[in-house]
């Protein structure tokens, strides 16, 4: 991405050119990949077209001016349909641009189309969509991730130059661990939510998919920010993420946490997570084990507070107002019942249903009401945590990418969480950047995880690692 | 009201509550809160509930909510927050209605209440918070017509959302099946399965336009407790500037909450709640309907059953809800697109300190600085728009009963009402009113012409003195043309005089009347029956 931009400075590649070198890939091997489930030709090369005017005038906006972006489709775009990859929204297409669509318009950035997601978000395989499954790059026949699996194999696959997707409880980490790309979840409220289709409100963040750490930061820094249309976004400046790479992790204290190396962590995330603590080490960061003992219960809280605020969030679609309204209802109860029977897949009905459950009447101190509690235990562990260390390193996932239709049992993907949920029940940042490859040739994530609002210095430790390493040399053969 | 509920039964009300706050913008959006713009005219994605949308607080309603609070002499919560409430309805676009739960903007208050014995009550209000309004459900035609449309609806199952004519007129419809109830329960069941209409429309105009809920005490003891209650409630509002008032717009909604009891006992009966009241008269008349009820049901020995009742108010009846329409979990919790609003103390005390005087003060302020009537003084204070009135026009024209008397008497019957709307547009300001009272205290017209006049300012919107001066009003105090005018009188009515001549000292009255009449009520009445007298005496003599 910052490549491209240098070229484009340079003249060497024009982002009209550039767009449709995306646009021709997308169509040559995306059938394969399954990565987008809308692509916006014409709007990619009307915006290329305003961004080369720009830079033949000698004013591009900005270091992602004419770079072409794909977005995940869960981030409204006006006049663009948004489907969540659910049949409920097959045909919707949002009247309103989402905050972070509008910011990275007015920073130049060409959409190059939708990207392939689980329905709303809902799943860590990207297996759940409606419409199509997304492949890996690196082996098409295991899953890119998920949810923002699209948007994870469109950036390894060179489908896209970067691109957009969120986090709930590790939607963009683990498919960027099992993409080989690095994915960064920003501090709760660090990026405004508006136009992001909810699934879980206190969880839900933004963030980039992105082929190195410089990409991510820019594509960071063109989105974060206060927001008057998002309540829950900061209050607070937005740091220069890009200057902020360069300076090491010399003096950086490290907290390596016990429970994150556990018997259930594939021995070769284990090995690379171990090395790349190494490596750290090297660079003149310190290391000390710690401790976070809430661990455990964090998929147990996650399933509970994520499908409660779903089974909220998703009640408006009712086949009124907008998206699917299934024929033949008899009267409106009816009508709502075959709607999002007919409208919602397996794994959201299974959401709903639990988070209904969990905030009924008679259940929700039992359910909804402790799994909060719990989340502000999960929150002290890392505020104790902190107190020692200045970043957290882990493994992204317990495993490389699995098979597709390997895991039929919802607990056995819900358990690919268990190292992602943690930091969004925190709220904290955390980014996944590639630390080597296992047997199979499969690309492994070591996860970076800091302070509430110190991007900063988790890039700097991801750059810092990036730069030390050969990792990213490799890349996924599609012909 | 039957005698044995009188003696055996004390009644226990408690009022639930909703004003629509007078903000210009809606409740979590920028919308504007007009009332009666084309349907769907005033929405946006937000409160049209579209995927991806984000509530935003409005502080104004916020400070309406403090207003009404501190007045009601309420605890306000230091921080508070918002919460989901939900429920499948078409006329809620997210199916759920953000609102407050378990911490409301302000708890444990009171209003005082006057009886019309001169005493007064406080009742206790228990909670006041703040939420977004639903949108409306308006059938498509008058239900006869639907019921003609009846194959249509079979044939193509529930209409697809659609717009309909004019692009600016963007109606949302619907299936019709439970929906229209609440209105229309009682026609429906007479005609036949609810399948009869077609069709029904949502106008999402109204959708998040701010609310404000104040749940009271079961402290009520009296139907027309209950709407003494409101009374003053609305007042308050409408003093406030926070709502206008208005219940058959729906600005204002009462459900009621009510249960008997033997007298002494201490325990609360079984309640019912009451809904679908529109008028001060509706909740009075739905209260004593249900306390009849509910004794009759006690003394015949049954259980009253804890449910909804709606009041039907042409058949002057209460009637069960179904159950399915009322029996929702409504599953609350915290809503997370929100943060907890924190209320700073300085600018809770800056809004006390600007609150205005409100209707019982000043109601007891016009009794002992004007001298009016309690009657007098009540009426005037209804809207704070008119007792304004009511005192500017007194610092033009200091005798406060005259200007009370025309107020109540032509002001009011002119109007359409007494609220702040009503009187910001009267054609005759307080000023002009005064100067009318004027021209009767110095003798220019009299009484009668005067309301002849207030009604020509009225619809021209011109002064008293323009009026007067171009139709040629002024009262004839002269003397050589008022006995002219008596001496045609006499001439032409022989009949009284005979009379009084015999001794009817009355004849004198009806031929002053004549006089009057023939001067077109110009003459100056003392001035024509002292000049009649004079001639009358000098006739008999």
């Amino acid at each position: 991405m910052h490549e491209l931009a240098d070229a484009y400075r340079r003249g060497d590649v024009t982002p009209t050119a550039a767009a449709e070198a995306y646009l021709a890939r997308i169509e040559k091997l995306d059938g394969r990949v399954g990565a987008y489930l809308t692509v916006t030709r014409e709007q990619a090369l009307a915006a290329a077209k305003a961004a080369e005017g720009r830079y033949r005038s000698k004013a591009p906006r900005g270091p992602l001016d004419g770079v072409p972006i794909a977005l995940k489709d869960l981030l409204c775009t006006r006049g663009v349909r948004t489907t969540c990859a659910s049949k409920i929204l097959e045909n919707f297409v949002p009247p309103y641009d989402a905050t972070v669509v509008e910011r990275l318009a007015a920073a130049g950035a060409v959409m190059l189309g939708k990207t392939n997601l689980d329905e709303f978000a809902m799943g860590s395989s990207t297996e759940h969509s409606a419409f199509q499954p997304t492949r890996n790059p690196w082996d098409l026949a295991r899953v890119p991730g998920g949810s923002s699996g699209g948007s994870a194999a469109a950036v390894a696959a060179d489908l896209a130059a970067g691109a957009l997707g969120s986090d709930t409880g590790g939607s963009i980490r683990q498919p960027a661990a099992f993409c080989g790309v690095v994915g960064f979840k920003p501090t709760y409220g660090r990026v405004s939510r508006y136009g992001l289709v909810a699934f879980a409100s206190s969880l839900d963040q933004i963030g980039p998919l992105a082929k190195d750490v410089r990409d991510a930061a820019l594509l960071l820094g063109a989105i974060a920010g206060p927001d008057p249309h998002d309540s829950t976004s900061v209050n607070e400046p937005v740091a220069d993420y890009a200057a902020a790479l360069d300076g090491g992790v010399g003096g950086l204290r490290i907290g390596v946490p016990r429970e994150y190396f556990t018997e259930g962590v594939d021995p070769d995330v284990q090995r690379s997570v171990r090395q790349a603590i190494a490596v750290l080490c090297e660079l003149g960061a310190t290391t000390q084990e710690i401790s976070l003992p809430t661990t455990d219960y964090g998929i147990a809280v996650y399933y509970l507070i994520a499908p409660a605020e779903a089974s909220s969030n998703l009640a408006r679609y009712d086949g009124v107002k907008y998206g699917l309204r299934a024929a033949g209802a008899k009267d409106l109860i009816d009508m709502y019942g075959r709607t999002r029977a007919v409208g919602f897949g397996a794994e959201v009905k299974r959401r709903i249903m639990l988070g209904a459950y969990a905030l009924s009447a008679g259940y929700y101190d039992a359910y909804y009401g402790r799994a909060q509690k719990v989340r502000t235990l999960v929150r002290r562990d890392f505020e104790a945590a902190f107190a020692q260390v200045d970043l957290i390193v882990a493994p992204t996932a317990p495993n490389v990418a699995f098979k597709h239709g390997e895991k039929e049992d919802p607990l056995a993907m819900y358990l690919n969480d268990v190292f992602t949920v943690p930091a969004n029940l925190a709220g904290i940042p955390a980014v996944s950047v590639r630390c080597g490859f296992s047997a199979g040739g499969l690309p492994i994530g070591l996860q970076l995880i800091g302070k509430p609002l110190d991007e900063p210095t988790v890039l700097r430790a991801a750059y810092a690692y990036e730069q030390a390493t050969r990792w990213l040399e490799r890349r996924p053969n599609l012909g | 009201m039957s005698t044995a509920m009188k003696t055996d039964y004390e009644i226990v009300i408690g009022l639930e509550v909703h004003a629509q706050l007078l903000t210009l913008s809606k409740m979590f959006c920028g919308c504007p809160t007009t009332f009666g713009a084309e349907p769907n005219t005033q929405t946006c994605p937000i409160c049209q509930g579209m995927p991806g949308v984000l509530p935003v607080i409005n502080h104004r309603a916020v400070e309406f909510g403090v207003r009404a609070a501190l007045v009601f002499n309420c605890r306000i919560n230091p921080a508070c927050r918002f919460a989901r409430k939900h429920y499948y309805y078409p006329d809620m676009p997210k199916n759920f209605q953000i609102s407050q739960y378990e911490e409301p903007l302000a708890e444990d208050g009171w209003l005082e209440i006057d009886r019309p014995d001169g005493s007064w009550r406080r009742i206790g209000i228990q909670r006041l918070h703040l939420e977004e309004d639903v949108g409306k459900l308006v059938h498509e035609g008058p239900l006869a017509t639907a019921q003609a449309s009846l194959v249509d609806f079979n044939r193509s199952g529930v209409p697809l959302m659609e717009t309909v004519s004019r692009p600016d007129i963007r109606w949302r419809r619907i299936g019709i099946q439970r929906l229209h109830l609440e209105e229309d329960v009682g026609k429906l069941v007479h005609e036949g399965p609810l399948a009869t209409a077609q069709a029904s429309l949502v106008d999402f105009n109204r959708s998040g336009v701010p609310l404000m809920e104040t749940v009271s005490r079961p402290d009520i003891r009296a139907p027309e407790e209950a709407a003494a209650y409101l009374r003053a409630f609305r007042a308050v509002l409408v003093y406030l500037g926070v709502c206008d008032g208005n219940m058959e717009e729906g600005s204002l909604r009462c459900d009621a909450n009510i249960s008997l009891r033997r007298r002494g006992a201490t325990e609360l009966g079984t309640k019912v709640e009451i809904k679908n009241m529109n008028s001060f008269r509706n909740v009075q008349r739905a209260l004593e309907f249900e306390a009849e009820r509910q004794s009759r049901a006690l003394e015949a020995g049954e259980r009253i059953v804890q449910e909804t009742r709606l009041w039907d108010a042409d058949r002057g009846l209460t009637r069960a809800m179904r159950s399915k329409e009322y029996a929702h979990d409504y599953r609350y919790f915290a809503e997370p697109d929100l943060v907890p609003l924190r209320l700073d103390r300085t600018w809770v005390e800056e809004i006390r300190r600007n609150l205005p005087e409100l209707p019982r003060a000043r109601r007891q302020r016009f009794v002992t600085q004007y001298g009016l009537p309690a009657y007098d003084a009540d009426l005037l204070t209804q809207s704070r728009a008119l007792a304004e009135y009511f005192e500017a026009a007194v610092r033009e024209f200091p005798n406060a009963k005259v200007v009370s008397n025309w107020i109540m008497s032509e002001l009011l019957r002119q109007l359409a009402a007494d609220d702040e709307r009503a009187i910001a547009a009267s054609p005759i300001s307080p000023a002009r009113l005064a100067g009318l009272l004027r021209l009767i205290d110095d003798a220019t017209i009299s009484g009668k012409i005067a309301k002849a006049v207030f009604e020509k300012m009225f619809r021209s919107g011109e002064d008293a003195q323009t009026i007067v001066r171009r139709e040629g009003l002024v009262q004839v105090a002269d003397t050589a043309a008022l006995e002219k005018m008596i001496d045609e009188v006499l001439a032409a009515n022989p009949k009284p005089i005979e009379d009084y001549r015999q001794g009817k000292t009355a004849a004198a009255k009806a031929l002053v009347g004549l006089v009057m009449k023939a001067s077109g009520g110009k003459a100056n009445p003392a001035l024509v029956n002292q000049l009649l007298q004079e001639k009358l005496s000098r006739m008999r003599g």
